[in-house]
């Protein structure tokens, strides 16, 4: 039996993929009933901090992790069709625009990780991809990924998690497509600038249903061991402040009447750097004792989409002025964003 | 003997492929000659876009992500 089971992706993968998303989501409904049921056997007084602390760690945890190996699962079988070769190909020769649109949408299911972010930014502007549309590229890749929007899905609900998706991608669109309407070509450095113009070209290998599940899996493995210990913390940290910390603590500070808390957020947050995973618990703890929306995304998006080291990294390849309008202009929308959601939400 | 390469700027992904090469080969007794790239325009001269890239004998392998242990086996 468990031998077939383990076998079961391999020989009938489509049988596999039902029997696993039928498995996933009624799990997913018992979940719920289910911290309850562990908090009541641990017979703590119903209704006090401690209660509410525990049921909601023991129905966040699941939920969150679960929410995370499905999307991570999935967006592993969707990346398998969107390699880098592919996605440049698809890319060269695109006009400012609908270039910059595409590159951004793109960038959400293009694998990508931070280190290779130079090698593909010049393997783009050799193939011939606008600069700009190469810049909207490499703003939604780090942005807008699957880990960010399960966590903000499970911990804060899809509104928040579409918000998200949709201030990503625009600030990538149109600051794309600023900085290639700026002409800064011959801010590349001269050995980028001086390297042979090469053929977008796809080497198709195709993937079999198995191969694409094999690819998830796999992404699983790597994405869900990586983040599941931040994830526990944050849902620790969350479930603490939850039952304890007084709401409305952080409202003076980062409130949405202080004009200058989304400036000093994106400040703070620009030199830091962190993963999607690991800057949700902060997140979390900032919304729930009382911080504004717009400001606490602000400062998330302006600590992973811009970093220290990856400036160090791309100083290689770009001269001082490219990388300072890239700052500049990201950090304008980003704080653009951040005075949107204040003033909407 | 078979010269390896790894590409790759330092990042952990790229120090696994190597430990990951080096003892496949060590298990299968196969001498090889393993080499780290680290310089960004070497690593562009080769065409690879994605990090880890693997080269064996000069001719680009793998490219994008840990190599599965099958396919280093297959190498060796």
């Amino acid at each position: 039996m468990k031998t077939y089971a383990m076998k079961l992706p391999h020989t009938q993968p489509r049988t596999f993929l039902i029997i696993a998303a039928a498995l996933w989501f009624g799990l997913y409904q018992t979940l719920e009933q289910l911290s309850y049921s562990i908090v009541n056997a641990l017979s703590v007084g119903k209704g006090s901090h401690l209660y509410d602390t525990l049921q909601f760690f023991f129905y966040d945890t699941p939920k969150v992790l679960m929410l995370l190996v499905g999307v991570v699962m999935v967006m592993g079988m969707v990346n398998s069709h969107f390699t880098p070769e592919r996605t440049r190909a698809l890319l060269s020769g695109r006009h400012e625009g609908v270039g910059n649109v595409m590159a951004a949408l793109l960038g959400i299911v293009t694998p990508f990780c931070s280190c290779s972010a130079v090698p593909l930014f010049i393997g783009f502007v050799q193939a011939g991809v606008p600069l700009g549309v190469t810049f909207s590229f490499l703003i939604s890749a780090p942005m807008v990924n699957e880990v960010a929007l399960a966590l903000l899905f499970g911990l804060f609900g899809w509104k928040i998690a579409a918000l998200y998706l949709g201030l990503g991608l625009s600030i990538a669109i149109v600051a794309g497509f600023i900085i290639g309407k700026l002409r800064m070509e011959h801010h590349l450095e001269d050995w980028v600038r001086n390297m042979a113009h090469v053929q977008a070209t796809v080497s198709a290998d195709e993937l079999t249903l198995s191969d694409r599940i094999e690819a998830g899996f796999s992404s699983v493995r790597e994405i869900v061991g990586k983040v599941w210990l931040y994830v526990l913390a944050g849902i620790a940290i969350g479930a603490g402040i939850h039952g304890y910390v007084p709401a409305e603590f952080m409202a003076g500070f980062m409130g949405s009447e202080n004009w200058w808390s989304v400036p000093l957020s994106v400040l703070i947050g620009v030199p830091l750097y962190s993963n999607a995973a690991g800057i949700i618990p902060i997140v979390e703890a900032l919304l729930a004792k009382g911080a504004s929306l717009g400001t606490v995304l602000a400062f998330m998006m302006s600590v992973i989409a811009l970093s220290f080291p990856e400036m160090v990294i791309l100083r290689k390849v770009l001269k001082p002025a490219l990388i300072a309008t890239f700052i500049a202009v990201v950090s304008i929308g980003i704080m653009l964003v951040g005075y949107v959601f204040n003033a909407v939400v | 003997m078979k010269n390896i390469k790894v590409l790759g700027t330092g990042c952990a992904n790229c120090k696994t492929t190597l430990k990951l090469i080096e003892a496949a080969a060590k298990n299968k007794g196969v001498e090889i000659q393993l080499e780290k790239v680290e310089d960004i325009q070497a690593i562009m001269g080769y065409g690879v876009m994605s990090t880890p890239g693997v080269v064996v004998d000069g001719k680009v392998v793998h490219a994008g992500g840990v190599p599965s242990q099958d396919k280093i086996a297959g190498w060796l």
